[in-house]
């Protein structure tokens, strides 16, 4: 089963989950131009995803009770991990967690403030399934390839961040400045371009920006919600002046407003952050190291281009996303491999190439805890320490000890799918490294492999050494260094 | 070669084991020849921007009130350590009283207004230049990491310990890749296999990870990863035996500290440790008056750390152990309007240990909001810092690692520095 195109492999790895076989036969036909194209216009691609859990060809939920994804942070977390491994519209599912590492919000403090129901809710209600906003999950995925300034303006009036980073709490007599700071060093153009006096001002900017108790319930009735809510009463009313433009015409100061007017401050402030130059370049930036190449530092000509093809499109990101997944330095063979991977994308992966067939994806929950990655739950408002900080040695002994989990659930399976190649230990080597596509194994380890499989008495192929190699080779294969780029 | 001993579980209906092996000889001959049972540091970092002005309580400065009229805390209620220098009647937070008791023992030192200038309100930054001491140029390895690779080749792979989720910055060290190791228990490798099976596959993994190729830096380095883990587990897994001489609280932070004196009490021979605990962005509902989020945070902190001195003391370790505390910056002086406090400058840091010079080292802000007053910036919004942070590292590198402070600093700090040791 030898694979089909290496660039159709890379931007499987890239802008979707991983290669596996059956994708392979299917978009073997593809052009690596056309494929992206179905990668990016994922709006014609089915989105009943969620609809198949449970279903036995898929991989498996555990249920505590009844299975309550808009409800319970755990089964929002096999949720969100189960459409990883099938969404028929990966890239969505790719640029949602770019997102949610970028205005990363932890549940724990959510829940903490308004309770664990109210918390998931806030976090990740699917609309319509219960009464109330969608959760800024589904906010980041509704808008994943969507305009940046649109997101910004609804990630500002999202509930989990509202209480994320105090908005409730933002008030005319003592402006809190929480929000405003970190939208202006983390969300948009970063550090460096403004200053002390541009926070206090940013604060003032969103005074009143609140949340209230829609339905007057009890928080843990699932039915109760909370929405965002503009308190004109608690809005600075002055003129608000910054050190960089807000307006076109390089006017620096947003007006002194009337209350009912007052939510103009924010969006005029939003849509300056996300207009500024600065901010497409860190965008620019960000992607890059998504994207392209997590092993050199982002090519300057790559941010001038990426930067404004952002601009040229008014903030629209899929433009964006194709002008990359297109462009010389995307498809530059030097830049395979040149990623490291997630806990996530790892967890995935792995599930992908290996086998899910009477697997649980909740079996990844406490792993992900111990790689360093639990949904939901980045350490601070910064996100995760991506590359190699990824890679503490109990973080990577943590991701050799999920390997260890799935190879031993899929022993079997792996057994019968190295079955016909039994015949010579090199044979069911060259077939698990194929089937599971690390980044190029040298001459050395490879023979380290086939020295294990040899090891504890000569290959004869027998059932039982099938079955108790296969798994141990799928585990090294996947535990190695080699596996962790993509 | 090796004795084996194995533990089997059940996972998904499939057996699984795990292995662990005796330490082979020659590391801890290693370890023996780095120091095992030298002086140790553990670090302990406060996570968000500790408001050290509620740590260490100005209680008698009338605009300590003024500003802050609903967090303070009375001056009733405060655990009063004495005055500084300039005779600031100061007092710890209520919740800290085994602190408090560290304090009377002689055997804790507070330095007040620790800091550098211009310092960042980033959380980002500002822990960056911490962990660098660098505030110029924070990116690269740390401090911590400097002074690793100052000792003697090869670095023994457990001479820095992080008992946190990931490595930090401090702990960046250009020779050797710091394990993160939080909980003893979970530090351990698992097969799909039996013993021997499992045996076997340790070994080629062992080889797979051998291998440095120079036109891959990014694999070599992932391959240091896996031998860090795979040369650390045996040793590492002594430390699960450890019963400690009392009972740590249940939380994590507690649990990193018991994780580390059974490190200690082993012998690993680990030189720079690493511990953490956060929350300590308290921009709302810091509440006051012992109750509340901040109190929650100063009891998670004090009680921890006074269940690891009394451990350590039972254990006769105390004099080879330094603590020393820091966070990336101090918080605004006033209050906010939701019961907290925004990004600040100048903080605290303390040192704890058998070899302390306990005392009050610095001095308290006056918390006047003229903007002329020079122990405040930010037209005295903030604190400014009296003692560059530096100058207590350089005491802990030369006073107590026995190292070359203006190596590892890249400049001379020894002026200021307090003299915690």
């Amino acid at each position: 089963m030898a694979r089909g195109s290496s660039q159709v492999e890379h931007l499987l790895r890239r802008a979707a989950f991983g290669p596996i076989g059956a994708d392979l036969s299917r978009l073997a036909a593809l052009p690596a131009p056309v494929l992206t194209t179905q990668l990016l216009d994922y709006e014609f691609q089915p989105d009943d995803i969620d609809s198949k859990i449970g279903n036995s060809e898929y991989v498996g939920i555990t249920t505590r009770g009844q299975f309550s994804p808009n409800t319970s942070i755990e089964d929002a977390r096999q949720r969100w991990l189960f459409r990883m491994v099938h969404s028929q519209r990966p890239l969505q599912e790719k640029m949602t967690l770019f997102w949610h590492n970028h205005f990363a919000t932890a549940y724990s403090k959510v829940a903490g403030v308004v309770g664990a129901v109210q918390a998931t809710k806030m976090m990740a209600l699917k609309a319509g399934e219960l009464p109330g906003p969608q959760g800024q999950i589904e906010l980041l995925r509704e808008h994943a390839l969507g305009n940046f300034r649109n997101l910004l303006i609804e990630i500002a009036k999202d509930p989990a961040m509202v209480v994320w980073l105090d908005g409730r709490t933002n008030v005319r007599a003592r402006p809190q400045e929480n929000f405003a700071r970190e939208v202006m060093e983390l969300f948009t153009f970063g550090v460096g371009n403004y200053t002390e006096e541009d926070v206090y001002a940013a604060a003032r900017v969103f005074t009143g920006w609140n949340l209230r108790n829609a339905t007057g319930g009890v928080a843990t009735d699932p039915a109760t919600y909370y929405e965002f809510f503009y308190n004109p009463n608690q809005h600075d009313l002055t003129a608000k002046t910054f050190t960089f433009p807000i307006y076109r015409d390089g006017g620096r100061t947003i007006p002194a407003r009337a209350a009912a007017d007052g939510m103009q401050d924010g969006f005029d402030l939003l849509t300056a952050l996300a207009n500024h130059p600065e901010t497409a370049r860190r965008l620019a930036r960000k992607l890059w190291g998504f994207f392209v190449s997590e092993l050199e530092a982002p090519d300057p000509a790559f941010v001038t281009a990426v930067a404004n093809e952002y601009l040229l499109n008014r903030t629209e990101m899929k433009p964006v996303v194709r002008f990359i997944l297109r462009s010389p330095w995307f498809l530059d063979s030097d830049k395979w491999y040149a990623r490291f991977s997630w806990p996530v994308e790892f967890v995935v992966r792995a599930i992908r190439e290996v086998g899910w067939n009477g697997f649980s994806i909740d079996t990844a929950r406490t792993p992900l805890v111990n790689m360093g990655q639990s949904l939901f739950e980045p350490p601070d408002v910064n996100g995760w320490a991506l590359g190699p900080g990824w890679f503490s040695t109990g973080a990577m002994l943590a991701r050799m000890n999920f390997s260890s989990t799935l190879a031993a659930n899929q022993r079997f399976n792996l057994g019968r799918a190295a079955a016909s190649y039994r015949g010579a230990a090199e044979d069911v080597r060259d077939f698990f490294l194929d089937r599971l596509s690390p980044a190029p194994f040298e001459r050395e380890p490879s023979a380290d492999l086939l020295a294990y499989l040899n090891a504890g008495g000569a290959w004869t192929g027998s059932d039982a050494q099938l079955n108790a190699k296969s798994a141990g080779l799928a585990k090294l294969i996947v535990g190695s260094s080699e596996y962790q780029f993509i | 070669m090796t004795k084996l001993s194995r533990r089997e579980f059940i996972r998904d209906g499939v057996a699984a084991f795990t292995v662990s092996f005796a330490a082979p000889a020659f590391l801890n001959d290693i370890a023996l020849a780095q120091g095992a049972r030298s002086r140790s540091l553990v670090v302990v970092y406060l996570g968000g921007g500790n408001d050290a002005l509620s740590t260490v309580v100005p209680y008698q400065d009338p605009f300590y009130f003024s500003r802050r009229p609903a967090i303070a805390i009375p001056a009733g209620q405060v655990l009063q350590i004495g005055s500084d220098a300039n005779r600031r009647a100061l007092g710890l937070h209520p919740r800290l009283t085994g602190v408090r008791e560290i304090f009377n023992q002689g055997r804790l030192a507070v330095v007040q207004r620790t800091g550098y200038a211009n310092s960042s309100r980033s959380h980002f930054e500002g822990t960056d230049i911490w962990g660098t001491a660098d505030p110029g140029s924070p990116s690269g390895v740390g401090w911590l990491g400097r002074y690793l690779d100052t000792l003697p080749s090869p670095v023994d792979a457990l001479a820095g310990w992080s008992a946190t989720g990931e490595t930090p910055r401090a702990l960046v060290s250009r020779t050797v890749s710091v394990p993160s190791i939080p909980n003893a228990a979970t530090y351990s490798l698992s097969s799909p296999n039996g013993a021997a099976e499992a045996l076997n596959e340790r070994n080629a993994a062992t080889r797979m990870a051998s291998y440095a190729p120079p036109h891959r830096p990014q694999l070599s380095f992932v391959n240091g990863s896996v031998r860090g883990a795979l040369n650390t587990l045996d040793r590492v897994a002594s430390v699960n035996t450890y019963v400690p001489s009392l009972t740590y609280p249940n939380n994590g932070f507690a649990l990193a500290l018991r994780t580390i004196a059974g490190s200690i009490v082993r012998g690993i021979g680990t030189r720079v440790y690493w511990v953490q605990t956060g929350g300590f962005d308290t921009h709302s509902g810091q509440g006051n008056a012992g109750v509340g989020a901040y109190a929650n945070l100063m009891g998670t902190f004090g009680d921890g750390l006074f269940a690891f001195y009394n451990d350590l003391r039972n254990q006769g370790l105390l004099n080879d152990t330094l603590v020393l505390q820091f966070s990336e910056f101090g918080r605004r002086i006033s209050e906010n309007g939701s019961q907290g406090t925004d990004h600040g400058a100048a903080g605290v840091m303390m040192a704890m240990g058998g070899g302390v010079r306990g005392g009050i080292f610095g001095t308290a802000p006056s918390l006047d909001p003229t903007p002329t007053n020079p122990t405040l910036e930010n037209n005295g919004a903030d604190v400014r810092y009296e003692t560059d942070f530096r100058s207590v590292y350089a005491k802990v590198l030369d006073g107590w690692l026995g190292a070359d402070s203006v190596a590892i600093l890249g400049g001379d700090f020894r002026a200021g520095s307090p003299a915690i040791i």
